[in-house]
């Protein structure tokens, strides 16, 4: 992955547009951050290959970057991410990590089912 | 009875951390030990340090670390069971259970080593230790294996007594470090720590690196 070009990661969202796609989107803090340190909360999410259609998305903020979709019914929201690459079969991956280079989010489009 | 090892965990490199010493020990022996790897380790939030993989890539990535970490094992039967990583206390318990005693049917082992359930943190590393002691359980008493189990969990001493079975592994500190090494995606940050505990550059005697902690499952013990 490369550092996001908000630039670059817009014309790919503006592609994306007006076709049914297959999202991959998580948060995660790690199954250990309770065990390491008991005082902190940890919350964490993903759902994989749920498919949604986009009226438009844009890319926002300085980096870390923000993205938000809108839908005929609602909404997607991802902030925190920090690079991005599009791979050899045409998906468009982002993530976000940390300062030691773990992950914290990831959002994912394509128009294929991802591997379960 | 023929010695024989079935290793269940939920990732690769469960294996490496607090366990690679005594596969090595059963290994150079030439006892056969067989282990059953239930995720792909495709959900971790570790990439390397600095990271080189994704979501996407990640999966492949760790296969080819866990080929090489089995083969500095020693150990010729891997069976992925290809689970999806943090989903095991979500996948159908009985099937897993009943492909877990599949396993104990086709080896016949001496000696099940796994995590022990409800004292080992992470839900994968609970539901794992499940799941192979209720396969275990499918066999009648006295024809059972002895269960090795790992704890970890903070104050599980004090509910589990002190482990019953210390190794000290420190003749294969040199290779256990090669198995931590091969799951480079993972482990590349804090090689050098461990480097120094496995090697005795560090004082801490109490290392689960350098010794390795088990306690043997009541597995004849009614529910």
């Amino acid at each position: 992955m490369q550092p996001i070009e908000p630039i670059e990661v817009q014309r790919r969202l503006d592609m994306l547009a007006g076709e049914p796609l297959y999202i991959h989107l998580e948060t995660t803090n790690g199954a250990y951050a309770s065990h390491r340190d008991s005082s902190f909360f940890s919350a964490g999410t993903f759902f994989r290959n749920a498919q949604l259609t986009f009226l438009h998305g844009k890319i926002t903020g300085d980096g870390p970057f923000r993205i938000g979709f809108e839908t005929e019914l609602g909404w997607l929201y991802a902030e925190g991410l920090t690079d991005w690459t599009v791979d050899s079969e045409e998906r468009l991956l982002m993530a976000g990590h940390d300062q030691e280079g773990k992950l914290a989010i990831a959002l994912e489009f394509s128009r294929k089912p991802f591997p379960k | 009875m023929n010695e024989q090892v079935l290793v269940v965990f939920p990732h690769p490199d469960d294996e490496a951390f607090g366990v690679a010493g005594t596969i090595l020990a059963h290994t150079q022996e030439g006892i056969p030990v067989t282990y059953v790897c239930l995720t792909l380790g495709d959900m971790g939030r570790n990439l390397g340090s600095p990271p080189f993989a994704n979501r996407e890539t990640l999966s492949d990535i760790r296969k080819t670390e866990l080929d090489e970490a089995c083969r500095q094992l020693g150990i010729s039967d891997l069976r992925r069971f290809g689970i999806r990583d943090k989903m095991v206390e979500f996948t159908d318990q009985d099937v897993l259970a009943e492909r877990i005693f599949d396993v104990i049917e086709d080896v016949n082992p001496s000696l099940v080593i796994t995590f022990y359930p409800g004292y080992a943190v992470h839900p994968d590393h609970d539901a794992a230790g499940f799941a192979a002691v209720n396969a275990v359980k499918k066999l009648p008493k006295g024809e059972r294996p002895t269960v090795y189990a790992l704890a970890f969990k903070e104050g599980c001493e004090e509910v589990l007594g002190e482990p019953d079975v210390v190794r000290d592994v420190r003749p294969f500190a040199e290779q256990k470090l090669k198995v931590i090494e091969a799951h480079q995606s993972q482990t590349s940050g804090m090689i050098e720590s461990m480097r120094n505990q496995l090697l005795g550059l560090e004082e801490d005697v109490k290392s689960h690196l350098t010794f390795e902690r088990f306690w043997t499952y009541p597995v004849d013990e009614d529910d």
